[in-house]
């Protein structure tokens, strides 16, 4: 073996020459065929495979989508309905991109809810979290700005206040939105710049997402009992039980995903949008894509302008402290059983709160968000730093293996066994 | 797309059974049924394959005078031969062409040269429609990039391009109207 | 595990049946089921019916509204032969140029031509109808919510006003249009338009006929789209099976 070159133990030749001069092939083996996982993962731990899937998805529809789309304001919307029309499949391409957005939120979403569930978020995962939470505020912009491209009515309300939260800020405010827009109002500079930064955005993902892939194969991947392999005994090789499981995870999410593309297409948009934008009239109910609609309730259910923005911004900013409001050292819900309660509460005022956003501005509804933007603050803020100090976890499981397969499935003293650091 | 984890999936033994080949088969097929639409989509358009017909009025056109049209986004040359033209076309043993194909073959009405003005060599487009253009050493048209020189019958006579100017599928519609395409 | 993954299933179920609560309220009134084929899950468009819903747009609502986004080529997607298409084309004048004089001129419409406008430009149809736009109706049917139905329940829900009910100068009632007062005049009467197949011209039949029409135009895709959806969920169940028993096969061994 030559100096520098990598010792490679790949059988056959010409990719064993491949892989001691660039050893992806070693290193895709150790993370991904051989990496060790906890051998309890249920089925919420199919969703990052499945957000990446939908990732590789949504940019590969939006090139071909971006082949036939034209980003001016007199031709857009008429060049989309051409793409629905004229182009081959390209109904389909645009289906499964509008709908795919959708698929990601809800994907992804599923994904957040896991990581706060099972205490993912604690160390030595911070890094790994707040990774997740660029992801998602990255996401939100990519969407925005593809949700514009159309050059429907809801594209165009939704650009002038969405870019109007801006000039909320005082002093620069004004500035940035003119910015931002590029003109005086939404108009063609701003359709341009955001079919630009919407083709840029994913690759930015796909970059911090690989980062967020990084950190977790540092720390290991949490699990449903939250405590950490203790030995060999307490995970699998992730390849071949989580490629298997996450290919049938896959297959039942391409299933919903295909539902809604061929049965349901416009069922979860706004049939503004299918009106080209008008910058003289304002459709009677804007509404965000459904996707937004809980930070859009929270910034409604303020009566101030600078401080609903604020909110609103400060409702995702709060996950990025998520490890330091909460102290406590035991991650899964399952054995705190009173924060457990809260946070399924919590789940519900945001499920509220995404129910009134898509509601008019009026009562009940702006009550109704009040109090529902006063929980969702409240868990993170108020409660979860309280139950760190009061709250009596119940017992944690000796290890996952003794948990998964019970004590007599565990020859004597297996449990004891080092972990060995992958 | 969907992880090639079921072709080996059988916990590390090589055998490969019955049911991991039909998901594998199946995975296959998925692929492939996926890719397609992706590479259709970026053939023609309907409504581009729908505009693949152009009139031309002929009438204005003198003798010796060309006129170029677009016909599906390329230039059509039509010439009003003169008499010579035809006659020199016409004269041409067969044995002289390096695209062997008579004047007639290329015409419906003798006067009326159709084609295609790109070059077959690498597809750019000669020169030889205005009165003042180079029309190459044999009075048709010449090929600026490489040095194609075609003649009155736009056949290849000299230089790289492998074959004659085209000519688009037309019909007369009338005495002095075609339509191409 | 099943208990976890129910809670998955009803995160998802919640965030689906939460948006159409998206959907525009206001002070209308919901139009009743018309019962198109169409708006079943698996069914397709009465081409009997799109055919003369065509008849009733290019001979009614074509005066005022566009349809721009449609070609007349299409009109083969609907059973029409081409040269039938040809035909229908060739009736109305098409602005096309500049011609070598640099002018625009007018020429008959060739099946490739979209469908004429009654009007240059939204201003001038303003103009023309009493500074209300008759809107573009190529894709009318996925712009109002439960479109269908809506558009059937607006061409037959012309009716006198309640007493006491204020009408604007030149409105007229109308059951289902938000706030109920439209600019549009009532568009269908009995006998507007002959039918070839005999079909009697009811405000009825007429609309229905249209409103099918109008949602073929809106959705030229539907009927594809379903076949291929049946396809691909019907492959995908079938794999779902499969992968289902490779992973139960992969992790016998786990133990």
């Amino acid at each position: 073996m030559a100096s520098g070159l990598h010792n490679s133990d790949v059988p056959n030749p010409v990719l064993r020459w491949i892989d001691q001069r660039m050893p992806v092939i070693t290193m895709m083996q150790k993370e991904y065929g051989s990496f060790p996982t906890p051998r309890n993962f249920n089925y919420f731990w199919n969703f990052g495979a499945l957000a990446m899937v939908n990732l590789m998805i949504m940019i590969a529809t939006g090139i071909f989508l971006a082949m036939h789309y034209t980003p001016h304001t007199s031709m857009a919307f008429d060049s989309v309905e051409r793409i629905m029309r004229d182009v081959n499949f390209g109904w389909l391409m645009r289906y499964v991109h509008a709908n795919g957005a959708s698929m990601f939120f809800i994907v992804v979403y599923i994904h957040i809810w896991r990581g706060m569930y099972y205490g993912s978020y604690k160390a030595p995962r911070e890094l790994l979290w707040m990774l997740g939470v660029v992801i998602f505020l990255l996401m939100m912009a990519t969407a925005f700005m593809g949700y514009v491209l159309p050059w429907g009515q809801m594209s165009f309300w939704g650009a002038t206040v969405i870019t109007n939260l801006f000039s909320a800020f005082p002093l620069v405010g004004d500035w940035i939105v003119t910015l931002l827009w590029g003109g005086f109002s939404v108009d063609n500079p701003t359709l341009n710049r955001f079919f630009a930064l919407h083709y840029l955005l994913p690759f930015v993902i796909v970059g911090v997402v690989f980062l967020h892939v990084v950190a977790l194969h540092i720390t290991g991947s949490n699990n449903p009992l939250g405590i950490e392999p203790k030995g060999p005994q307490d995970t699998l090789p992730f390849h071949p039980y989580y490629t298997a499981k996450d290919s049938f995870g896959l297959v039942i999410y391409f299933i919903v995903f295909a539902v809604l593309v061929f049965f349901a297409p416009n069922y979860l948009g706004h049939p503004d949008n299918y009106i080209p934008a008008d910058p003289l009239v304002t459709p009677a109910h804007i509404v965000p894509e459904w996707y937004f609609l809980p930070f859009y309730a929270i910034l409604r259910a303020v009566p101030d302008k600078l401080g609903g923005v604020l909110l609103m911004f400060g409702s995702i900013l709060v996950w990025f402290v998520l490890p330091w409001l909460d102290r406590s050292p035991v991650r899964s819900m399952r054995f705190r059983p009173i924060a457990r309660i809260c946070f399924l509460l919590w789940t519900v005022s945001f499920a509220v709160l995404l129910w009134c956003g898509g509601k008019p501005a009026e009562e009940p509804y702006v009550t109704i968000s009040r109090f529902a933007t006063a929980y969702y603050f409240g868990y993170f803020l108020v409660i979860l730093p309280l139950l760190s100090r009061i709250e009596k976890p119940l017992p944690l499981p000796e290890s996952i293996a003794r948990a998964v397969l019970g004590a007599g499935a565990l020859p004597a003293g297996a449990a004891a066994k080092p972990m060995e650091k992958a | 797309m969907a992880d090639s984890g079921e072709a080996t999936a059988g916990g590390g033994t090589p055998r490969r059974d019955f049911l991991n080949l039909v998901t594998a088969s199946f995975v296959g097929v998925g692929v492939g049924a996926i890719a397609w639409p992706f590479i259709n989509s970026m053939q023609p358009a309907r409504d581009v394959l729908a505009l693949a017909s152009t009139d031309v009025e002929l009438g204005p056109v003198a003798v010796g005078q060309a006129v170029t049209v677009m016909w599906r986004g390329k230039p059509i040359f039509i010439r009003h031969r003169t008499a010579k033209d035809i006659e020199e076309a016409r004269a041409v043993p067969m044995s002289d062409l390096k695209d062997p194909a008579t004047d007639q073959s290329r015409v419906q009405k003798e006067q009326w040269l159709v084609m295609i003005g790109i070059c077959t060599h690498l597809g750019c487009i000669p020169l030889g429609q205005k009165p003042t253009d180079n029309k190459g050493q044999y009075d048709g048209w010449f090929c600026p990039c490489h040095g194609s020189a075609y003649d009155t019958s736009g056949r290849i006579r000299q230089g790289p391009a492998p074959r004659n100017l085209d000519i688009p599928p037309y019909t007369f519609t009338s005495d002095t109207k075609i339509r191409i395409g | 595990m099943l208990r976890t993954s129910l809670k998955a299933l009803a995160i998802v179920g919640g965030l689906l049946g939460a948006s159409p609560g998206a959907q525009a309220a206001g002070e209308s009134v919901a139009p009743p089921n018309a019962g198109f084929s169409f708006n079943s899950t698996f069914g397709t468009f009465d081409r009997a019916s799109a055919q003369r819903g065509f008849q009733v747009y290019q001979q009614v609502c074509a005066s005022c509204h566009a349809a721009h986004l449609l070609s007349y080529r299409n009109l083969q997607a609907l059973g029409l032969t081409e040269a039938q298409v040809a035909a229908i084309a060739s009736q109305v004048q098409i602005q096309d140029g500049p011609n070598d004089e640099g002018q625009m001129f007018e020429r008959p419409g060739r099946p490739s031509d979209r469908f004429r406008s009654p009007f240059p430009n939204q201003q001038a149809a303003r103009a023309a109808n009493n500074g209300a736009y008759p809107p573009d109706l190529s894709v009318i049917v996925k712009a109002r919510p439960d479109g269908a139905n809506y558009l059937y329940g607006l061409l037959t829900g012309y009716e006198d006003p309640p007493a006491g009910f204020a009408m604007g100068e030149g409105m007229n009632y109308n059951r289902y249009f938000p706030g109920h007062q439209i600019a549009m005049a009532r568009p269908l009467n009995p006998d507007q338009v002959e039918f070839a197949d005999n079909t009697p011209a009811t405000v009825e039949n007429m609309a229905r006929d249209v409103t099918t029409f109008l949602a073929w135009a809106a959705e030229p895709e539907l009927e594809e789209r379903r076949a291929m959806g049946i396809k691909i969920i019907g492959f995908l169940v079938i794999l779902a099976g499969l992968a289902y028993a490779v992973k139960r096969k992969v992790w016998a061994n786990a133990h």
